[in-house]
């Protein structure tokens, strides 16, 4: 026998699976090239600093003069008061859920409705909010889409920070729990401390969510040509932005919505580096 | 300080002591069961959540489903609120159309890549991909939208269509009617890419529940790595991709702008892939803010939500106690 391979049957099937596999590979990647080359090539042309500074004047919407200054601010401000919101729900759960109840039974029942809370299509948390608001008797607001988006992301972020808080070294809670600290002091003290740029990059995520999502804003808070100064004033947002511009005949407003699709990559994308990036950062200050 | 010394005597007694004032242990551990209550009470949201939303959706659909039989709203194919007539079906149709169009053209794929990552591929190219592929789940799907408006709707109107049209036409599946490109294809090929990074992950998860010596048994007596993956490794975890697959497609099945953008909104029930379709979401989320006025509108558009929902919890349910029940195996 010599080194000399013997090409055989399962030979060649093995070459071609492995290279339909590669191409596979590269065709989801190229998705991704290409969906990022069709925004930056269409957006940035159409992108001023006046679209972005200003917001819509008399007949935007028309091709006139403006931007959509109302339209950044206000998912941003929805974005972040939802997931302000949402941390403040779903931090406790991660914790409760981590420190308290392990993998008990009631634990495992809490997982398994956060997992079902997260396959919930964005549409029917809108549906839901709006028909609880109207059965309140409150109008499309910022703090209705804050709190809907809250609502939106909360599962995500829970998911995301109970995955990262399964990773927290037992010896490290051991340790604190055997020189008398409570659970209490341990969940706050330890693995807060230890865990945080798990935390933080749960949160990112649960923010880039919020600020993209469409359905469940486009009845709760509403669009507005101003930027929302109250929590009762209606508050627009980029992607709603978007798909207003993008529905004119106009094509020099179907311009701008290819900008304001590029301004909402641009934050997306700026989250999910940052987010990377922060948690590198981060862990440097966790016992390893 | 003379207000402090006289009213906490405990306090000027730890002061006095040394610099240390710490509370009691019994105030802290009074404060660990204030908040262990306050957790427990926290960690309910999700429970009430849930039911909340099947509770005030069931409510608001009620008023229609007490005047019409379930059988002629899931089966009706004329939608005419204005005269009472409310036929779900072309929605319905709808929705699975585009949805199985972006499974069938997501799937095959998204297998062979999470096998690459899992089976072939090196370290470095995991640690790559990994960010690349959050990256295409983080894009937010109204930019997917614009992305299928530019892209695929004029590619598809323009050669994918007239061509299949021309050589595959007389097959009904392919006969092309509608030269806009605003059609199911278009819809499907957007969801796939939108679902791909999803079914990627959990397959990549579920493959990795393997064990290593399995692999490496079957390597040792000499099979390529093909037969080893295609003999080994896939049988042992046939229910947690189909798992994977079922939970892309109620993701499918929910997504909102990115379709409605592309898919044309025609109502009617389509038969050819490149027919418009109007599936339930987008339905919802056209018609929510003018309903008011017509009687029942409303009532009928919250029934499309409750479907929605009550599909998409089934599939969710069953799929994800199939993978907790794979995922968990390699906990030990």
């Amino acid at each position: 026998m010599g080194l000399k391979k013997h090409w055989q049957r399962r030979h060649v099937v093995e070459a071609i699976f492995k290279y339909v596999m590669l191409i596979s590979f590269v065709l989801v990647l190229a998705c991704l090239g290409y969906i990022l080359w069709t925004v930056f090539s269409k957006g940035l042309p159409s992108l001023t600093w006046a679209m972005i500074s200003q917001t819509p004047k008399g007949g935007y919407y028309l091709g006139k003069e403006g931007g959509i200054l109302n339209a950044i601010l206000g998912s941003l401000y929805l974005a972040m008061g939802g997931t302000l919101l949402a941390v403040l729900i779903g931090l406790p759960i991660a914790l409760y859920l981590q420190t308290y109840l392990r993998k008990s039974h009631w634990g495992k029942f809490i997982r398994i409705s956060l997992d079902i809370l997260w396959g919930i299509p964005s549409i029917v948390y809108g549906a839901f909010g709006f028909s609880v608001m109207l059965a309140v008797g409150m109008r499309s607001s910022l703090l209705g889409g804050i709190i809907v988006l809250a609502l939106l992301e909360l599962p995500i972020m829970v998911r995301a920070m109970d995955e990262v808080l399964q990773q927290m070294p037992k010896d490290l809670e051991h340790a604190a729990l055997a020189i008398g600290a409570t659970k209490l002091e341990v969940a706050l003290k330890i693995v807060v401390r230890q865990m945080m740029s798990g935390i933080i990059s749960a949160i990112l995520l649960a923010f880039g969510r919020g600020i993209g999502d469409a359905a469940s804003v486009l009845f709760t808070a509403g669009y507005t040509d101003r930027v929302p100064t109250s929590l009762t004033n209606p508050a627009a947002s980029l992607p709603l932005a978007i798909f207003f511009q993008l529905s004119t005949p106009f094509p020099e407003v179907q311009q701008r919505a290819y900008a304001s699709a590029l301004v909402l990559t641009i934050i997306v994308l700026a989250v999910s580096l940052g987010s990377r990036w922060l948690s590198v950062r981060l862990s440097k200050y966790s016992i390893k | 300080m003379y207000h402090n010394s006289t009213n906490n005597q405990q306090h000027t007694e730890s002061q006095s002591e040394g610099r240390f004032s710490r509370p009691s242990i019994p105030s802290r551990i009074n404060h660990e069961r204030r908040a262990r209550k306050v957790f427990f009470f926290i960690t309910l949201t999700p429970i009430i959540l849930l039911v909340g939303i099947i509770i005030a959706l069931v409510i608001r659909t009620w008023p229609i489903l007490e005047k019409y039989p379930l059988k002629e709203l899931l089966l009706g194919t004329v939608w005419k609120p204005q005269k009472g007539l409310f036929g779900f079906f072309p929605f319905i149709s709808g929705t699975l159309w585009v949805t199985l169009v972006g499974i069938i053209i997501a799937v095959p794929p998204c297998i062979f890549t999470a096998i690459y990552l899992s089976e072939y591929a090196r370290q470095i190219t995991r640690t790559i991909a990994k960010p690349l592929l959050d990256l295409l789940a983080a894009i937010p799907s109204v930019v997917y939208g614009v992305w299928g408006l530019v892209a695929i709707v004029p590619l598809i109107g323009n050669h994918i269509s007239p061509f299949l049209g021309k050589y595959l036409g007389f097959i009904p599946l392919f006969s092309s009617e509608n030269p806009t490109g605003y059609s199911i294809l278009a819809g499907g090929i957007v969801l796939a890419v939108m679902i791909a990074p999803f079914i990627i992950s959990i397959i990549f998860e579920v493959l990795s529940t393997v064990p290593k010596g399995v692999r490496e048994a079957n390597l040792a007596l000499g099979a390529t790595r093909w037969q080893t993956v295609h003999a080994v490794v896939l049988p042992k975890v046939i229910p947690g991709i189909g798992a994977g697959i079922v939970l892309g497609a109620t993701r499918a099945l929910g997504e909102t702008m990115a379709v409605l953008m592309v898919a044309g909104n025609v109502v009617q029930v389509p038969v050819s892939i490149f027919d418009a379709a109007y599936p339930l979401p987008a339905l919802i989320a056209n018609n929510y803010g003018e309903m008011m006025s017509i009687p029942l509108y409303d009532a009928a558009l919250m029934g499309a939500a409750l479907l929605l929902l009550i599909v998409i919890l089934l599939f969710n349910i069953i799929s994800n106690l199939i993978l907790k029940g794979i995922l968990k195996r390699s906990w030990g």
